[in-house]
């Protein structure tokens, strides 16, 4: 016997977009399985680890509303303590050190978390700013990170004691995994009731308050996984570059994060994505060239044209555009 | 030798002196920071490039034009001040109307370029700029010994601090600046321009930076990034205080000072980290700042 079911107009289209979600997610799944034939899989693991790391910043900015200029900290804390581990002791497996890694980066998420949600807006950016300065010189001090220098020759080990990671495109395919992963758990949170009711403190903070919702908890909640995918980033780039050093917990990181994020589209889930793509490739290819000095002032500019009249970002224009023409 | 915690007078109060002078840059710039903010709604992302900027008039002046310290303490803010007016007209003025994120992620922007840009014309490591003949030597106090310049330093800097107070509470201009914090939009009513009174706020509070910044060039190295790595912890300072109000401000950057040097004496390991220490605890006691209020 067949039910017939009548869908609403606003079912149809959430339907209709989780479908073209669905193929998004499939096409870009193929691409990234088929992408180290063409292009050198260090550069394809880096792309990876920071699109990672912009999707966990986009987490909080684009779906709470909350901007924190400290992201670095959670990034950096992985990567060093990830690196600590894997260097003191020969006998742990890359998985477990990148376990660990993550771990100690939501164990600081969720510190951070506790002070930066007392306050809103511009100063939750300077709170947090501040609280990772402050990681930033703790880092410079502490015993375990090799100071200026930063921790280098991390070994990559044996993935479960079994796979080689020596080899790129064995460590590739373990990094697009862990990618995957961790995509996967932004899509589950944006799209469950936990993630509505973020987008309705960011719309409208007082009125989530008054429809009884714990609004600190919330954004608590979404800081701590916010900080612990940054941190997984972290910990995966340590691996596969072998080194943790200070530019990671310096306050450019947090910027880079942010320009990634705003040039891809704040708010889209595969903006970051493609911001990362973007930032990594010119960043590789200015490094070279005979501009190679002025990295930081090119990014600047980017900045300053992104805010001025490109907010969107790629995919967020992209998707307007979708939505004008094929309503 | 007189001893005050089981530390020498002299090396006590000299550090004391120390922590005095970084409390008198912290007071210069997060009143500028507040002077914007009360008006723009902008925190200002390229105030430290502003304050970094003001050092390198006052260097490349001397070196190519002989410019002197003197003239270069009003030459240097009256650049950058003209320099943050253009700034305001051609970008910030575009996104008054948004989100006021949006305005820290611009002058973000504009602290890469500045920095950027110096950074590739006279490389990372900087240089020193001479003390003024005037302003050399010292005097010995019997319980310290105070270089004139630093002295010199204190001296300007609270005078500028109390100037601004003063200009911001006590006279028109300064009743109007409060009035358009206030309500704008009612301001625009009474017939004042506003959109200049906006012009007018950004450039004088770079060039308050760059003051701070010519001042702070014969102490510290004047470097491309001199200003940003201040400007971290000039935020916790205005974390601290709240931008509320002009003379909480002054206050809290002298104290963040005094403590920063009392944690030199006591416990150098923390000396980098006290204020983000600091400011934790006036998070988790009083949310909205020392002297700021509850939104």
């Amino acid at each position: 016997m067949n039910t017939i079911q009548t869908l609403t107009p606003s079912m149809e289209r959430t339907r209709r977009a989780s479908n073209r979600r669905t193929v998004l997610n499939v096409v870009l799944l193929a691409i990234g399985l088929l992408a180290p034939l063409a292009i050198y899989p260090v550069f394809l693991m880096k792309v990876l680890c920071f699109a990672l790391f912009a999707c966990a910043f986009n987490l909080l900015l684009g779906f709470a509303g909350l901007l924190s200029f400290g992201h670095a900290a959670f990034l950096a804390t992985g990567g060093y303590i990830t690196g600590a581990f894997l260097t003191s002791y020969p006998g742990l497996t890359p998985e477990l050190g990148i376990l660990l890694g993550t771990l100690a980066a939501t164990l600081l998420g969720a510190v951070f978390g506790t002070f930066a949600i007392r306050r809103q807006g511009i100063y939750f950016a300077m709170v947090t700013l501040a609280l990772a300065q402050m990681v930033f010189f703790i880092f410079v001090k502490a015993p375990f990170t090799g100071g200026e220098d930063g921790l280098q020759g991390v070994p990559r080990g044996h993935l479960f004691g079994l796979f080689d990671l020596s080899n790129n495109l064995t460590l590739y395919y373990l990094v697009l995994v862990i990618f995957v992963i961790g995509f996967a758990i932004v899509q589950r949170t944006v799209h469950s009731p936990f993630g509505q009711v973020l987008k309705a403190i960011r719309e409208n903070e007082p009125r989530a308050v008054s429809l009884g919702y714990n609004v600190n908890a919330h954004k608590l909640v979404a800081f701590v996984i916010s900080a612990g995918l940054a941190g997984l980033a972290g910990s995966t780039k340590t691996v596969v570059f072998q080194l943790a050093s200070l530019n990671d917990a310096h306050w450019h990181m947090s910027g880079e994060v942010i320009l990634m994020t705003l040039l891809g589209g704040v708010g889209t889930l595969f903006g970051p994505l493609v911001g990362a793509g973007i930032v990594v490739t010119l960043q590789t290819q200015l490094a070279q060239s005979p501009v190679g000095d002025w990295v930081s002032v090119i990014l600047g500019i980017i900045f300053v044209i992104c805010v001025l009249s490109f907010r969107s970002g790629i995919v967020g224009e992209i998707s307007n555009l979708i939505k004008k023409n094929f309503k | 030798m007189t001893m005050i915690f089981g530390v020498p007078l002299m090396a006590f109060m000299g550090q004391l002196m120390l922590g005095l002078i970084n409390g008198a840059f912290y007071a210069l710039l997060s009143l500028g920071l507040a002077v914007i903010f009360g008006l723009l709604k902008i925190v200002n992302f390229a105030h430290g490039a502003q304050y970094m900027l003001g050092a390198f008039v006052a260097l490349l002046g001397l070196e190519y034009l002989g410019i002197n310290y003197w003239v270069a303490l009003l030459v240097a803010p009256l650049v950058v001040g003209v320099l943050g007016v253009v700034i305001e007209r051609l970008l910030l003025r575009r996104i008054s109307d948004l989100d006021h994120l949006y305005g820290l992620l611009l002058t973000f922007g504009l602290a890469l370029i500045f920095e950027g840009t110096l950074i590739n014309l006279v490389g990372v490591s900087g240089s020193t700029y001479p003390i003024t003949p005037a302003l050399q030597g010292g005097t010995n106090l019997g319980f310290m010994y105070l270089p004139t310049y630093r002295a010199w330093v204190l001296v300007a800097a609270l005078c500028v601090c109390f100037a601004t107070w003063f200009i911001i509470e006590r006279t028109r201009l300064g009743a109007y600046l409060r009035a358009g914090t206030e309500n704008a939009t009612l301001m625009k009513g009474f017939g004042v321009n506003v959109p200049l009174l906006i012009t007018f706020t950004y450039g004088f509070g770079a060039a308050l930076a760059a003051f701070a910044g010519v001042l702070a060039a014969p102490l510290y190295p004047v470097t491309p990034t001199m200003g940003a790595n201040l400007l971290v912890v000039v935020f916790a300072v205005v974390v601290i205080g709240g931008m509320g109000s002009i003379l909480g401000a002054i206050i809290t950057g002298l104290l963040m000072g005094i403590i920063e040097g009392l944690t030199k004496i006591f416990y150098p390991e923390a000396a980098n980290t006290i204020i983000f220490i600091v400011m934790a605890i006036v998070l988790m006691v009083r949310p909205a700042g020392l002297f700021g209020k509850e939104v």
